[in-house]
């Protein structure tokens, strides 16, 4: 499905952008491409939906989104849904996934919530609990970022 | 950060342009000069604000499988465990949370690694057998961008 070609362009655009008058030129000399033909291709990449986006990772803890709450729901199988739409509509909600339950693991819907601190994301999982109707939620804080980098395909 | 910074980091979050000089649209668009658009990333980066700027790939559609795991590792196991998990280039995020599950990471692998072999053998590295694999079934959002705006 990917040529060798697509592979090395891949490889060269998960790597920083230069930060040069005309970076996508750059690129396209070392993969000995045209420019125009890499424009195409990014493009293409990010119509297909290959390139999710195409611009700056931020560390949100650093731009000042300084909490962030994992919060986990446990919703009636038959509801996941409907009220997974209804987290999704929330903008402080980063990310909302149904995940598998586990015996000693009870909650299946999972919310990224982004806020200025932790008060403020208990108040919008509750926000969101009042809109989904869910009793049973809890926000797993981070309090230790580990690991956060990109991952590097085909290497 | 400054108003600019903001802007700038609200628009190439995802509306980057694609295009021959895209430093240089970035300054038209935001009324200042490639020169400052470009000090300005630079600083942002030097900062840490901004960890890359790239393309973000769907790891499903380069072929490869994406999951989330948490792990209970006892405090004072806690250094330990980290390195082992971390030496793994599938795992691309790791944080230490509150709950019982206290270590919770991404892994992602080539399609034709099995996710569940990754785990067995971290499970024989770290020592520790309660780790669960949670993988996304139904994806009901997935947008990673912040309106620095709300900052």
């Amino acid at each position: 499905m990917f040529s060798d070609l697509d592979i090395k362009i891949v490889r060269a655009l998960q790597e920083d952008l230069p930060l040069t008058s005309e970076p996508f030129k750059e690129i396209a000399e070392e993969l000995g491409i045209s420019e125009e033909f890499l424009l195409e291709k990014i493009n293409s990449f990010v119509e297909q939906g290959i390139i999710r986006r195409f611009g700056a990772a931020i560390r949100h803890r650093e731009a000042g989104f300084t909490a962030n709450a994992m919060v986990v729901w446990d919703v009636e199988d038959e509801r996941t849904v409907e009220v997974g739409r209804i987290m999704a509509e929330f903008s402080e909600v980063s990310h909302c996934y149904q995940r598998p339950r586990y015996p000693d693991w009870n909650y299946n819907l999972f919310t990224m919530v982004h806020g200025k601190n932790r008060d403020q994301c208990q108040e919008i999982a509750e926000k969101i609990a009042q809109a989904a109707d869910i009793a049973n939620f809890k926000l797993l804080f981070s309090t230790d970022e580990l690991k956060k980098t990109s991952m590097k395909y085909f290497v | 950060m400054d108003n600019i910074d903001k802007q700038l980091l609200n628009i190439i979050q995802r509306g980057f342009p694609i295009c021959s000089q895209p430093y240089q649209q970035l300054a038209d668009e935001l009324g200042t000069s490639e020169e400052e658009i470009i000090e300005k990333i630079a600083k942002l980066k030097e900062e840490g604000i901004i960890r890359r700027l790239g393309g973000i790939f769907d790891s499903k559609k380069l072929g490869y499988k994406s999951t989330l795991c948490a792990i209970k590792v006892p405090q004072e196991k806690i250094q330990e465990v980290k390195e082992v998990i971390n030496s793994y280039k599938g795992v691309t995020h790791n944080y230490l949370r509150e709950h019982n599950y206290n270590m919770w990471f991404t892994l992602i692998v080539p399609g034709a690694e099995a996710i569940d072999d990754v785990l067995a053998e971290m499970r024989r590295e770290t020592g520790i057998d309660d780790i669960i694999n949670l993988p996304a079934v139904n994806f009901f959002k997935i947008n990673v961008n912040f309106d620095l705006n709300e900052v």
